[in-house]
């Protein structure tokens, strides 16, 4: 769409210099940190959006992106990338942002805010991960067949963001890169959630003390709303908006109505 | 010889009904405890009758929650069959205790000791890295960690059998306070290791760095490893190795009939039976993320090749396509031993392994492949390399009289 709002990459060399992780910078106003979901950051229609308003950092886990595809060994845990996120806000030299998250990248933000409230002023979840319920288990989106991906991710395929997302390169090599780099960037995310994405969330997502949103689609056929509760009712006070007719990724599914509530919030 | 242990009786529509022979098969629609118990007496009495019948090598392997093949504890077989072969020149091959998921890893190094005293050194230790049904799916292991782990149990491994020194070990993956195994094998340094291996360029490096045997295990045939195999030993030169044809291991499905019309009548269903059903593996099962490292992954996606285990449409093959494509070498013991010695020679295999029971095939006619196979075919096989004067540095040293291993 417009060349105003492409995003700028930069590199961050931290965790003793092990990691360059690339961060996607762009936009206008305060700044504002948003991590990816499993599949790698796209900068999309939501993304752009923020970005009329903030100055939006969007970090790329180590491996996937720009990346070096390597950098991932140098992660060996999910204690280890909550640290390295915290290098690199470190390194952004930002502090009581606003912080937003979509799916695994909605966990990593409730991990991270859980081990440092006091770095963030406010805190969105869309669609997260990283509860479980036995009766009614996350779907292990690792498991399904590529083709069958859009159908898993989106109650509805039509809404533009969603078409934009979709939109594969048409240069070969392009779009061998593309393939290669998304199915890495699962398996980069899937290290910190195979085969179960319970990791003990549970036990300190009651540090989350801080203004939150939580953003479902009603139709999420990877992590069912009924998630929504149990994350409500581990973080106090947090609100819940349940978005009709949207599935794992309400903010591109139904950007009329997320959109404008999540910069309320934010803002608010 | 080389047993896979399948269920031998799927319905016939398995493949219809069934998303999938690993990781998802229904136990309790489809099997029968009493009669996998028989399997597994038969699966070693084949073994057993192998050994006997005169081939050098006697293979079990792991693999879990499939109808495909299920010894989940390839060193329970192996232990039954080191005893049941004592005093026979045939060595234990196990292809093997899959690394990444045996916890803590030194039950590997115990085990496989174990073995190599049971048998009087007759131990060949193969050590796979497993499928991600078995690792990934199976045992839970992250994708992206399996090669880690494999490196790391591998290099504990091989350290708990050669330290004079008890120590203690602090890896990624295990630490261990002060590894000291009973027992040691009886082979020194060690039993020789033979890693399989499915085409990955990692793979192979890793195999001829540690002076290892690679062994490539496809069930598509020479024709179709020809590719797979050319690079090996290309990497093998380019890393300054010499050629010795025993580097190499190489599996292949051979069924061996008086004539060739009656190897078609004797095996041709059950072959089928193999190809169909228990190579029917859900595609998203045998491509988790993460799984290949990220070279691979590269070069696979500008193949195109995420498509499955092979771009043979498989179920749309019948028994004479699957010779034809020489997935399978079958006919009279002359057919099979001109082939065999072709695929030998063009792919410079010094370590032949037969796949000589296939899926339903039933006891009796196992026994008849076996038989013949040892009769008629084997002893034609067994002095190709003779002229080039190799030593088959991953055999058991005890057993290294006979040249041209076939197991």
């Amino acid at each position: 769409m417009s060349l105003a709002t492409e995003p700028k990459g930069t590199f961050l060399e931290v965790w003793q210099g092990r990691l360059r992780v690339s961060v996607k910078s762009a936009g206008q106003g305060p700044p504002l940190v948003y991590f990816h979901a499993a599949a790698g950051l796209r900068w999309d229609d939501f993304l752009e959006g923020l970005a009329r308003h903030f100055t939006v950092y969007a970090p790329e886990l180590p491996g996937t992106g720009d990346s070096d595809p390597h950098d991932i060994y140098q992660v060996d845990s999910l204690w280890d990338l909550v640290l390295i996120m915290g290098d690199v806000l470190d390194a952004l030299g930002l502090r009581e942002v606003p912080l937003v998250g979509h799916s695994f990248g909605a966990m990593l933000a409730a991990e991270v805010a859980a081990h440092w409230p006091e770095r963030f002023r406010r805190l969105v979840l869309i669609a997260p991960i990283g509860l479980w319920r036995q009766e009614r288990p996350v779907t292990n989106w690792m498991a399904v067949p590529i083709e069958q991906m859009p159908q898993l991710m989106f109650r509805d395929l039509s809404a533009p963001a969603v078409q934009k997302l979709l939109t594969m390169p048409q240069d070969p090599e392009q779009l061998v890169m593309a393939q290669a780099k998304l199915i890495w960037a699962l398996g980069c995310s899937g290290k910190f959630v195979w085969p179960i994405p319970d990791k003990g969330l549970k036990k300190r997502l009651h540090r989350v003390r801080l203004p939150t949103l939580l953003v479902w689609g009603r139709d999420d056929a990877v992590v069912p709303v009924e998630y929504a509760q149990d994350f409500a009712a581990y973080i106090q006070g947090a609100r819940t908006l349940v978005v009709d007719g949207a599935g794992h990724a309400p903010q591109l599914e139904k950007p009329d109505q997320v959109l404008p509530a999540v910069l309320q919030f934010l803002q608010g | 010889m080389f047993h896979l242990m399948p269920y031998r009786d799927l319905p016939a529509d398995f493949e219809q009904r069934y998303h999938s022979v690993w990781v998802d098969p229904p136990w309790w629609e489809l099997a029968d405890a009493e009669r996998v118990g028989q399997y597994y007496n038969w699966t070693l009495d084949e073994l057993t009758y192998a050994a006997r019948a005169g081939l050098d090598g006697i293979c079990t392997n792991e693999h879990h929650q499939n109808a495909y093949g299920f010894m989940p504890s390839p060193n329970l077989m192996g232990s039954a069959l080191a005893k049941a072969t004592n005093g026979l020149d045939v060595a234990v091959v196990q292809m093997g205790s899959t690394l990444p998921t045996t916890n803590p890893p030194i039950r590997v190094a115990e085990e496989y000791a174990m073995l190599d005293c049971i048998s009087g050194g007759r131990l060949v230790a193969g050590m796979p890295l497993g499928t991600p049904m078995d690792v990934n799916y199976c045992y839970g292991i992250p994708p992206m960690e399996q090669r880690e782990r494999y490196r790391e149990a591998h290099d504990l491994i091989i350290k708990a059998w050669t330290s004079r020194e008890i120590f203690a070990w602090n890896g990624k993956y295990w630490q261990l306070p002060m590894v000291n195994p009973w027992p040691r094998p009886i082979q020194q340094p060690h039993p020789p290791v033979w890693v399989p291996g499915s085409g990955s360029i990692t793979t192979w490096d890793f195999a001829i760095d540690h002076e290892h045997c690679y062994c490539f295990l496809s069930y598509f045939g020479w024709q179709a490893a020809l590719g797979v195999v050319d690079g090996y030993w290309n990497r093998v030169q380019e890393k300054g190795k010499d050629m010795n044809p025993y580097r190499l291991g190489f599996l292949q499905l051979v069924v061996v009939s008086e004539t060739d019309a009656r190897a078609e009548e004797d095996y041709g269903r059950h072959v089928e039976y193999f190809y169909h059903k228990c190579l029917h593996v859900a595609r998203e099962f045998a491509f988790p993320p993460g799984h290949h490292d990220w070279e691979s992954l590269v070069a696979m996606v500008r193949r195109g090749g995420l498509g499955g285990l092979t771009s043979l449409n498989l179920r749309e093959m019948g028994f004479r396509d699957f010779v034809k494509q020489g997935c399978v070498i079958a006919g009279s013991p002359e057919t099979v031993r001109d082939q065999l010695r072709e695929v030998i020679k063009r792919l410079r295999v010094g370590n032949l392994m037969v796949l000589l029971h296939i899926g339903s095939m039933p006891h009796e006619l196992t026994l008849k492949n076996i038989d013949l196979f040892a009769r008629e075919v084997l002893p034609h096989l067994r002095h190709i390399w003779d002229d080039e004067g190799w030593e088959n540095h991953w055999w058991p040293q005890r057993l290294r009289s006979t040249p041209q291993h076939v197991g």
